[in-house]
């Protein structure tokens, strides 16, 4: 009897849950259809620009610094890691290629996602998230103005827009940290090491990482504007919004990874067949 | 619509959180072009009431009316024109962080004004209302920067600043955390726009003296339902236990029993 009566509680409690995260998945999804309705209509007025332009200061040009770090410290200890053994096996002119490529097409977009997931989704759900528990938000509303409209449509179109910018900063960096490790520290020669990166990495490995990383700023964005709007009251409600927007928009940057790269690789293959990187 | 229907109307308005039952029935009609007070122990649910008259929160049960039309049923988007036409002061300002002070008083009129009030007007009206409340100087400051009482005072100008000025005005505790010479202005501030301009004004206080002088009627809000009812003079004399205790701000006997224990 009293078996059953935990059990119950046990499956009561999984079915309570399981509702919870369904119903907060489709309070995500409307949250999302409404900010995406506003798009077209901020992007062609000024007032849309005014408030997207100090946007992409704060998101944007605020984390070049760390995105720069990101990419150069990756570029060079992928040497550091492949140059031994590149060497001993004789493939040392084509190390720069497969680091570039790595960097392009993977480490790049997603480690700056990453990057971006802390430094600017953590802010922006703490912004939002102060704005929720101090009533600005009900200010916005009760003024006739749309919150969503106001506040999320301009990061969201900022994370958009200016995470496949830094991305692709991120993969310049991280080329530059390669070959700066490769011919300063181990003396390789230059010139294969730029030879065989043009001949193996192709347009379609940048294109590639960079509409990743579209995807992955536009989950930052959304993620961390909704758990800003909607978290608990209190000091403790906004630290929980940030941390939970890190870490939910840190696993979809994952799974958007590889859900892309087992779309975008099958598409390869439809249109160009097989490549051989070595 | 005549002039004697009431601007706002609750009929039976009842609101629960979770377990808590905070308003009970409640039935309400306020009059147009007269300042109508509501006061009661803090955490009674006077926010929650003035939340309810603007949609930002909706009935259990029970009906809200604005100007002869039923709003509580109303999606966001219709609110919108009518909450063009009321201000809400809240209880903790709800100052937008991310703005000048200026910015903060401009801004229902960028918003909602723009079509027929230019750039200079609308930037003038803003910084005469700054200087009613006498926060002249101010305007390029940040709400992080001012002393709570100056906060409060930008609300106010924030919620003053529309031309033509709001049907309505909501003051969630207009005077709260300022000096009495302060409070006295605000007070005049009051009554003069309902005086001069006609606004309606719903006044949540604490303060027994800020209702008697800018009170029309004056409401005590106890347990979820109005307990007394009438022209400021009258309640502040009322027999009723409940209030005579409230309005003269004695303890009740409950509250104490464990502090003199
Ligand atoms: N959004 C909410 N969720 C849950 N409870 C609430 C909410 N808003 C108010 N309450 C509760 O309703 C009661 C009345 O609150 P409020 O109207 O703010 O009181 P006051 O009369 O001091 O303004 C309080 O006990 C408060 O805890
Ligand atoms: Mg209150």
């Amino acid at each position: 009897m009293a078996r059953s009566n935990a059990l119950t509680a046990a499956l009561a409690g999984f079915g309570a849950g399981t509702l919870a995260t369904l119903a907060n998945f489709g309070r995500f999804w409307l949250f999302s259809l409404h900010a995406l309705s506003f798009v077209p209509v901020e992007l062609v007025t000024v007032r849309g620009w005014r408030r997207l332009l100090p946007q992409c200061f704060h998101i944007g040009a605020c984390s070049v610094p760390v995105i720069m770090l990101t990419g150069m410290f990756i570029g060079m200890v992928l040497i550091v890691q492949g140059y031994e053994q590149f060497d001993a096996a004789g493939l040392r002119d084509r190390l720069g290629a497969i680091v570039n490529i790595s960097i392009a097409a993977e480490l790049g977009p997603v480690l700056a996602g990453v990057m971006l997931a802390g430094r600017v989704g953590g802010a922006l759900a703490a912004e939002l998230g102060t704005m929720n528990v101090t009533e600005q938000l009900l200010a916005l509303r009760s003024m006739g103005a749309d919150p969503v409209r106001h506040l999320v449509v301009p990061r969201f179109l900022a994370c958009l827009f200016l995470t496949p910018l830094l991305t692709a900063y991120a993969d310049l960096l991280g080329a530059l940290g390669a070959f700066g490790i490769f011919v300063g520290v181990y003396g390789g020669p230059p010139e294969p090491y730029w030879a065989f990166t043009r001949e193996i990495v192709q347009l379609w490995d940048l294109g590639t990482g960079l509409i990743k990383a579209l995807f992955f700023g536009a989950a930052i964005g959304l993620v961390s504007c909704y758990k800003g709007f909607h978290c608990r009251p209190g000091a403790e409600g906004v630290g929980q919004a940030c941390t939970q927007s890190f870490v939910v928009s840190f696993i979809l940057i994952l799974m958007l990874d590889f859900f892309l790269n087992v779309v975008l690789n099958g598409l390869y293959s439809v249109w160009y067949g097989y490549r051989s990187l070595i | 619509m005549s002039d004697t229907d009431p601007i706002i109307e609750l009929r039976g308005v009842t609101k629960t959180f979770g377990r808590q039952r905070v308003l009970d029935e409640i039935d309400l009609r306020v009059e147009r072009g007269r300042n109508t007070v509501i006061v009661g122990r803090s955490g009674t649910g006077k926010s929650v009431l003035l939340k309810h008259i603007v949609g930002l929160l909706r009935p259990d049960r029970g009906a809200v009316y604005f100007a002869g039309q039923r709003i509580d049923t109303l999606g966001e988007r219709a609110l919108v024109p009518i909450r063009q036409q009321i201000s809400f002061v809240f209880q903790l300002n709800a100052l937008f962080d991310s703005m000048t002070v200026l910015e903060n008083v401009a801004f229902p009129m960028t918003e909602n004004q723009r079509g027929r009030l230019d750039h200079r007007k609308i930037r003038a009206l803003a910084e005469r209302c700054l200087e009613m409340v006498g926060l002249r100087g101010f305007e390029r400051k940040r709400p992080a920067e001012l002393s709570g009482g100056e906060r409060k005072r930008v609300a106010l100008a924030r919620a003053i600043a529309l031309d033509p000025p709001p049907r309505v005005i909501l003051y969630d505790e207009p005077t709260a955390g300022l000096d009495p010479q302060r409070s006295d202005a605000i007070n005049k501030l009051i009554r003069r726009l309902q005086e001069h301009v006609h606004v309606t004004g719903v006044i949540v206080t604490h303060d027994m003296k800020s209702a008697a002088e800018v009170g029309d009627r004056l409401l005590v809000l106890w347990n979820g339902r109005f307990i007394a009812d009438g022209p400021p003079t009258e309640v502040l004399q009322a027999r009723d236990e409940h209030v005579r205790r409230f309005v003269q701000g004695i303890a009740e006997p409950e509250d104490l029993r464990l502090i003199n224990a």
